[in-house]
C-alpha cells in the first residue's frame, strides 16, 4: 500500500475529501481544545456520511485548526479542514433545503439575492401606491395593518416551515436522539456564548489576520444575533400590544418595541459593518470559496433590514415615510423568503448540530 | 532586505523552537537580531511545528500541569532512558529552568491545554501546546516580529566564517542568492542531520536508506558538519538518535504524530522472518515507544510486523492509514508479505504460551507469557479473535544527538576553548543531555531553557 490513497487527483465528493482529512486529523488530535469538532470526532475510527455532516455543521469555521495544521499543503496529506467541512455544510444545506435548486441559486449567488430585493422592492412600491389605506397613524397611514399582515405572516411562516422539515431531515441523518431539556440548555448556552468562536480560551479565531487569535469575528457575530434577538422581541411585543392591549403602532420612545428595537437595530448595523469589513480581509480558501458571494450578499441584507429600520424611525413625519416603508419592508420580506435559501439557515442547522452533540455521550478520547 | 543593517547584534541560524526563544530573548534585551529559516514560511520553525507538548518540573499544579513533578523524579526519568548518558550538571540545569519557562512561554503568547485524549497518563509530566507545536512556532514568531526581529526565510547557511576565537560573519544562500551577513553574536540552533540521509548512512551503514524521517527535511546538519570541521567539540554518538517505529507507510519526511503506532503493547511484533524479537509488554507506551525506532533498525530490512487481533484494535489511537486486514493469521502475513506460515507458528506459539488472567489495558496487568524465549510481560492475550489486524513497521528518526559541545552558558567550545561570541541550543546540542534514549516532552525543554540562555548572553555580549 503506498500513499496513492493521498494523491488521488479525480475530484471527490466534498464528504469523502472531509473524511479523508478527519482520519488524518483523528490520528493527531493537536486541535483538541479549540472547539467541539474534534473532542465529537473521537468518538469513533469510522465516519459515515451523517457522522461528517454532522461534524461539518458543528464546525463553526474558526480556522484555528487551519493554521495551526503541520499537515496544510504543500504538505502531501494537504489538509484544510475549515474549508472541507464548509463545503460539506454548504452542500447540507442544498441538499436538506427543498426545493434545493432554490438552495443552490442563493446560497451561490449575490446577484441573485440583490434581484429578489429589487423585486420585491417593486411590488411594495405598487402595493403601496394600489392599497394606500384611507385612514390610520404612523406607517399605517401608508400600508393597513391587515394588508401587512396578509403578506409577512405567510412570507415568515412557509419558510420556517421549509427549515422544518430540512432540520427533521437533517436529525434523522445524522441519528440525533431524544431531546431533554439539558441538551437544549448545553446548545443554547454554546451559541449565546459562540463558545466555539472563542478558539477554546477566549482568545478568538484566526480570522482577518492569519494566524493571530482575534475576538473580533466572534464579537461581531453575537452583536448581529444578539440585535437580530432583539429586533424580533421588539417585533414579538408589538404584535401583543396591538392584539393584546389594543395600542397600536406608532409607539413612543419609551415603549418595548422601541426600547428593543433601536439598540437591536443599532447592533445589527454595526456588526454586520463589522463582519462585512471582516470578511473582506479573510482567506476565501479556508471556507467554501463558490458561497462568498451569496454570503456577503446576505450580510449586506440583514444589515440592510435593520438600518433601514432605523431610517423609517428617523424620517417619522416626514414626506420620505412612503418610500423608507417600501424599502424596510421590502428588505424584510426578502430576508424572511430567503431565510432558507441562504447563509441564515446557518443559525438552525448550527443549532441543531449543538443539540445532537449534547445529546451523544461524552467524548471517550481514543483508549490507552 | 536593502533595509537591514549592516551588523546585526544576533544573528541566529534555525527558525525552530531554541532559535526563537534566544531571539525574542535577545530582542526583548535590546539587540537587534536576525533569524535565518532554512524553510520557506509554509515549513519554518523545523521540528517544533510537529511537537506537541513540553516536559515541565512543578513544585504544584501549574497551567494544565496536574500535581507536582519534583528535580529528582524528572532527572531519574531521565537517567533511566539514557541509561545514565547524561551530562548531569546541565540536565538538572534544563529540569530546573523548566518551571520558570512555561509562564514565560504563556505570557509570550503560547497556549497550553490539558493531555490530549489518548495520550496516557502525561498531564502531571507533560504540558501540550492548544493547536500542537505550529501554534507556539506562530506565536512565538508573532512576538518575534513585534520586537522587531527580522526574519529570512529560505536562508541556507552555508558556512560560519571563524577567525580565531570568534566568529565574523556567516555565508548563506538566501532565496538562492549568495549572501554574508554580519553579526556581533551568533547562535547556532539549526537542528540535527537527520534530514541527511547520506550522513546517516555514514553512521549507520545501508540500513540507513530504510529509515523514514519524521521531521522536518530542512535540518540536514550542514551548519553542524561545518562547526565540527573547523574544530568544535562534539558530543555524541552519530548512530544514537530520538527514533521511534513508526507506520511503514509514512512519508520520507514530515510524516509528524500521526504516523505513529500505538498497538505495539497489544500485539505480537515479529520481524521479516517471522520471528518475535523483543517484548512487547516490557512497559507502558510512553516508556517504552522510544526504544522501538532503535529495535526495528536492527531487524533484517530494518523492518517490523506488528500484529493484533479484532479485541485490540479499538484500545489504541486511530493510525492515519488503514491496517491491513485478514480473517486467518497466515492470510494477514502473507498480505504483509512475509511468510504466512511462519507467522502463524509464531502466533499459535504464543498463544500456547499466554496464561489466564485479568486484562488491563492501561496499567502493567503482568499477564505473562510462559515458557518463550522472547516473552511478553504485560498484556499477554492470545491473538484468536478474527479479523486479524497488521501494521508495517519502520525506523522514524526524530533526531539525531551527534551535536555541538556547550557550557552552561550555551556558549560553544572547541579544541583551544572557547567561542567567544557563539551561542548553541536546541537539538544542535541536545546531545549532551540525551547521550541515548528518548523522553517525551524533553527536547523542547532543551531548546525553550538553552535558547532564552543563548539569547540572554549573547545580548549580553553585544550590550
Amino acid at each position: 500500500m503506498s500513499l496513492d490513497t493521498f494523491a488521488d487527483s479525480t475530484p471527490v465528493d466534498p464528504t469523502a475529501e472531509a473524511r479523508r482529512q478527519i482520519e488524518i486529523c483523528n490520528a493527531c488530535r493537536y486541535c483538541e481544545g479549540f472547539c467541539s469538532v474534534f473532542p465529537a470526532m473521537t468518538r469513533q475510527k469510522a465516519f459515515a456520511d451523517g457522522d461528517i455532516t454532522q461534524l461539518a455543521n458543528l464546525c463553526h469555521n474558526c480556522r484555528g485548526c487551519y493554521y495551526s495544521c503541520q499537515y496544510t499543503a504543500p504538505h502531501e496529506f494537504a489538509l484544510n479542514l475549515p474549508a472541507a467541512l464548509a463545503e460539506v455544510r454548504q452542500e447540507s444545506w442544498e441538499r436538506l433545503i427543498h426545493p434545493t435548486a432554490f438552495a443552490r441559486k442563493f446560497q451561490t449567488n449575490g446577484l441573485a439575492i440583490a434581484g429578489l430585493l429589487v423585486a420585491a422592492l417593486t411590488a411594495f412600491f405598487w402595493i403601496l401606491a394600489v392599497l394606500r389605506p384611507m385612514m390610520g397613524n404612523g406607517f399605517y397611514a401608508y400600508l393597513g395593518h391587515n394588508a401587512m399582515v396578509a403578506i409577512f405572516v405567510p412570507a415568515f411562516l412557509a419558510p420556517l416551515a421549509v427549515i422544518g422539515l430540512g432540520l427533521r431531515t437533517y436529525w434523522r441523518e445524522v441519528g440525533g436522539g431524544r431531546i431533554r431539556l439539558s441538551h437544549l440548555q448545553s446548545a443554547l448556552s454554546q451559541a449565546g456564548r459562540m463558545r466555539n468562536l472563542s478558539g477554546g480560551q477566549g482568545q478568538g479565531c484566526n480570522f482577518e489576520q492569519g494566524d493571530r487569535y482575534s475576538d473580533r469575528r466572534r464579537i461581531a457575530h453575537q452583536a448581529v444575533m444578539w440585535g437580530f434577538l432583539l429586533c424580533f422581541a421588539s417585533t414579538a411585543s408589538g404584535t401583543l400590544m396591538h392584539y393584546v392591549l389594543g395600542w397600536q403602532a406608532p409607539y413612543p420612545m419609551w415603549s418595548l418595541p422601541k426600547l428593543l428595537g433601536v439598540p437591536g437595530g443599532l447592533l445589527m448595523v454595526t456588526g454586520c459593518a463589522a463582519l462585512i469589513w471582516l470578511k473582506l480581509r479573510a482567506d476565501p480558501a479556508l471556507g467554501a470559496a463558490r458561497v462568498w458571494g451569496g454570503e456577503m450578499a446576505f450580510v449586506v441584507l440583514l444589515g440592510a433590514v435593520a438600518a433601514t429600520g432605523l431610517a423609517l424611525y428617523a424620517v417619522t413625519g416626514t414626506g420620505v415615510v412612503g418610500p423608507m416603508l417600501a424599502l424596510h419592508l421590502a428588505s424584510v420580506l426578502t430576508l424572511f423568503l430567503l431565510m432558507p435559501y441562504s447563509k441564515m439557515v446557518h443559525g438552525f442547522f448550527r443549532l441543531a448540530a449543538l443539540l445532537a452533540e449534547a445529546g451523544k455521550p461524552p467524548p471517550a478520547g481514543g483508549g490507552a | 532586505m536593502k533595509d537591514w543593517p549592516e551588523i546585526f547584534d544576533v544573528a541566529i541560524v534555525g527558525g525552530g523552537n531554541a532559535a526563537l526563544c534566544a531571539a525574542i530573548t535577545a530582542a526583548e534585551a535590546g539587540a537587534t537580531v536576525l533569524i535565518l529559516e532554512s524553510a520557506p514560511p509554509v515549513y519554518r520553525g523545523g521540528n517544533s511545528r510537529h511537537t506537541r507538548n513540553f516536559r515541565c518540573m512543578h513544585a504544584e499544579p501549574l497551567s494544565v500541569l496536574t500535581g507536582s513533578y519534583a528535580e529528582d523524579e524528572y532527572f531519574d526519568d531521565l537517567l533511566l532512558v539514557t541509561k545514565g548518558q547524561t551530562d548531569e550538571h546541565l540536565a538538572r540545569l534544563v529540569i530546573r529552568s523548566s518551571e520558570e519557562c512555561l509562564p514565560w512561554m504563556e505570557a509570550r503568547g503560547v497556549r497550553f491545554q490539558p493531555s490530549l485524549s489518548g495520550t496516557l497518563s502525561l498531564s502531571r509530566t507533560n504540558a501540550f501546546f492548544l493547536g500542537g507545536g505550529k501554534a507556539l512556532v506562530n506565536a512565538y514568531y508573532n512576538r518575534a516580529t513585534d520586537l522587531g526581529v527580522r526574519v529570512a526565510y529560505e536562508a541556507e547557511v552555508t558556512h560560519v566564517h571563524r577567525e580565531g576565537d570568534s566568529v565574523t560573519h556567516l555565508e548563506a544562500r538566501i532565496a538562492k542568492q549568495p549572501a554574508t551577513i554580519s553579526a556581533r553574536a551568533f547562535v547556532l540552533a539549526s537542528g540535527g542531520f537527520q534530514a541527511d540521509l547520506d550522513w546517516l548512512a555514514r553512521a549507520w551503514g545501508p540500513a540507513a536508506k530504510n529509515f523514514l524521517i519524521r521531521g522536518t527535511p530542512y535540518n540536514r546538519g550542514v551548519v553542524l558538519r561545518d562547526m565540527l570541521d573547523q574544530g568544535a567539540e562534539s558530543v555524541g554518538d552519530p548512530t544514537q538518535c530520538h527514533a521511534v517505529a513508526i507506520d511503514g507507510r509514512a512519508p520520507q519526511f514530515d510524516g509528524g504524530i500521526v504516523t505513529r503506532l500505538d498497538c505495539v503493547p497489544f500485539s505480537v511484533v515479529v520481524n521479516r522472518e517471522g520471528d518475535r524479537f523483543y517484548d512487547e509488554g516490557e512497559d507502558v507506551w510512553p516508556k517504552r515507544y522510544a526504544i522501538w525506532g532503535r529495535l526495528v533498525a536492527a531487524q533484517p530490512d530494518q523492518v517490523g510486523y506488528s500484529v493484533i487481533d479484532s479485541k485490540a484494535i479499538d484500545l489504541f489511537m486511530p493510525s492515519v492509514f488503514p491496517p491491513v486486514k485478514a480473517d486467518t493469521v497466515a492470510e494477514l502475513g502473507a498480505k504483509l508479505g512475509i511468510d504466512g506460515a511462519a507467522l502463524d507458528r509464531t502466533v499459535s506459539a504464543f498463544n500456547a504460551a499466554c496464561q489466564p488472567g485479568t486484562f488491563h489495558p492501561t496499567t502493567l496487568d503482568g499477564l505473562r507469557t510462559h515458557g518463550l524465549n522472547v516473552p511478553k510481560t504485560n498484556w499477554a492475550r492470545p491473538i484468536d479473535t478474527p479479523p486479524f489486524y497488521g501494521y508495517q513497521l519502520r525506523p522514524g528518526v526524530t533526531f539525531t544527538y551527534l551535536g555541538l559541545k556547550v557550557t552552561d552558558a550555551a556558549q560553544v567550545q572547541t579544541e583551544g576553548g572557547l567561542l567567544q561570541n557563539v551561542w548553541a541550543a536546541g537539538e544542535i546540542m541536545a546531545g549532551s543531555i540525551l547521550g541515548q534514549g528518548y523522553l517525551a516532552g524533553f527536547g523542547m525543554t532543551i531548546g525553550t531553557v538553552f535558547g532564552r540562555i543563548a539569547g540572554r548572553e549573547a545580548a549580553a555580549h553585544v550590550a
